[in-house]
């Protein structure tokens, strides 16, 4: 065991040094290796902070339901109870018209204005939020129809068309990454495979002697498969640094932004499961492809 | 230690290198393998060293039939066996250490082993000290010594030589067939494929003529006569 791991530590260093010994060849593969990482990995970066800013979703599904304005605040918490019974509703909370008011002023800037009022023009209203399991379109219809029958409810008012079109076009984009991820994975193969392959074509003669001298195909494939992990390890280090820095350039102006809007947003990197991702994913696609590679181009150097 | 039974071998491009061979090399024996070039020496090699395989007929070296030997077992199959070349075949780019030591690195023995035993190999053909040297930076007869203690460095019961003096001026030839010589004194039985007569005329030792793939003479071992008698030079 100390002798295999003495012997896959000398390999992974050689092939290490071997590499530097050809630094433009390898700089170029490393980072055509890691922009084909780093493209999907900002788009993902993307979505992920498209979502972050979207915020809590859950509120959107919210039913707002406003009682008639003769209907007193007895009536409402009635009808308060009533909702939170059913089953299809996780929870009711009840906004009186006073709070409602108070906060309107707060809020709306019409302060003054309100103040001319002589009284509340607004109801009691109750907010349902639909029971987890109980969400889907279809059924959130029912539950609105039924609110409607309720005694003292005026309006029921639900609007969440804006937020599935939205969530849809979020998971188009979320598959256009998984696709682009995918097609520049098989990319990656390609040009670690290709490299790997030139790598073997101007070793063939070590690689015959050492067959000569009885080393078997696993035994010269080693140093190559090491070479595509560096390749693969290197360039996902390439693309995590790219991505950082697309966040760099992109976060000054998008805080801004989102300060005009007066938003707190900030926009997240790749984060720790990111670059962990980066790393396993380069290292494994490296060593996948000169694992293809070696193991058929070995097979077909044979002494003569 | 290597039995040849009616043996052919033919090329893809149809060249039939060895027809019909029968020929036995016992164990501790050493043999010159002599005739023109195309006569099948190397063939009849590379059939011991399972480069290539025969069309028809039966080789077994060191009690292996080598048609029993699968692809995935030759490796192990030619560690048992020290080669050396005409061309030498070192890795030029790596010091003379770790071309001697490569048949011990694949066979996964320890560093510290492997540092000891490539010292005692390049004792053993006059070299200890130059074990950080490039192969570039030694002479034609220096790199050829260094091939064979690459291929003695594993201890095989069988060396075999391809026209190992075939690029020597006659005293560094000399000098090598001597260290193949001092290889057989010990036990291990050497073949060696060579077409020079002079070389071979100053050593007593079995003589096998191929001639057309055919051995034209020497196919019985001559065990009457005492194994090694050679003419200083």
């Amino acid at each position: 065991m100390k002798q295999w791991l003495e012997r896959h530590i000398q390999t992974l260093v050689g092939s290490l040094g071997r590499l530097w010994k050809q630094p433009f060849a390898t700089l170029l593969t490393v980072l055509v290796i890691g922009i084909a990482l780093a493209l999907p990995a900002c788009l993902h970066v993307l979505v992920q902070n498209v979502r972050a800013a979207s915020g809590d979703w859950g509120n959107a599904l919210d039913i707002s339901v406003y009682m008639k304005p003769a209907a007193t605040l007895e009536q409402a918490r009635q009808a308060e109870k009533r909702i939170a019974q059913r089953r299809d509703v996780d929870g009711v909370t009840l906004v009186k018209a006073d709070d409602a008011l108070a906060e309107f002023r707060k809020n709306s800037g019409f302060g003054e204005a309100l103040e001319a009022l002589k009284e509340n023009p607004l109801p009691h209203a109750l907010v349902v939020r639909p029971a987890e399991e109980f969400r889907d379109p279809a059924q959130v219809e029912t539950l609105t129809a039924e609110l409607r029958k309720v005694e003292g409810v005026d309006l029921v008012q639900l609007d969440t068309a804006w937020v599935s079109r939205f969530n849809a076009i979020l998971d188009v984009v979320r598959r256009v990454v998984l696709l682009a991820a995918g097609l520049f994975a098989l990319g990656i193969l390609v040009i670690v495979g290709n490299t790997i392959r030139l790598d073997i074509e101007n070793r063939r003669g070590e690689i015959e002697v050492t067959k000569l001298v009885g080393g078997s195909d696993a035994f010269v494939r080693r140093p190559f498969l090491y070479n595509g992990v560096w390749y693969g390890l290197s360039g996902g280090i390439t693309a995590g640094i790219i991505v950082a820095i697309v966040v760099a350039v992109l976060s000054d102006p998008v805080q801004r932004i989102a300060g005009l809007y007066g938003s707190q947003f900030q926009l997240q990197g790749v984060g720790l499961v990111g670059w962990l991702a980066l790393l396993l994913g380069g290292a494994l696609l490296g060593w996948l492809g000169s694992f293809i590679v070696a193991t058929r181009e070995l097979r077909e150097i044979e002494p003569k | 230690m290597i039995r040849f039974d009616h043996v052919w071998k033919r090329y893809p491009n149809g060249r039939e290198a060895v027809c019909d061979l029968t020929l036995e090399i016992g164990k501790g024996e050493m043999a010159f393998l002599t005739g023109h070039s195309g006569a099948g020496k190397s063939t009849l090699l590379k059939l011991i060293a399972l480069i290539e395989r025969p069309s028809r007929g039966t080789v077994v070296v060191n009690g292996q039939n080598t048609a029993t030997v699968p692809r995935s077992k030759i490796p192990a199959f030619r560690r048992q066996i020290g080669i050396v070349f005409q061309d030498h075949k070192l890795l030029m780019d790596r010091p003379v250490y770790d071309n001697v030591g490569l048949p011990l690195v694949i066979a996964g023995v320890p560093e510290k082993e492997i540092g000891k035993r490539v010292r005692a190999s390049l004792d053993q053909v006059g070299l200890l000290g130059r074990e950080q040297n490039r192969p570039i930076e030694l002479s034609t007869g220096e790199q050829q010594r260094v091939g064979i203690a690459r291929a003695i460095i594993g201890k095989p019961a069988l060396l075999i030589a391809d026209e190992p003096t075939g690029n020597l001026d006659p005293d560094l030839a000399i000098e090598i067939m001597n260290i193949f010589r001092r290889f057989n004194e010990v036990g291990v039985t050497v073949v060696i494929a060579s077409h020079d007569v002079h070389l071979i005329d100053r050593y007593r030792v079995r003589r096998v003529i191929l001639e057309g793939g055919r051995v034209a003479s020497g196919a019985d071992a001559m065990p009457d006569l005492p194994k090694l008698v050679a003419d200083r030079p």
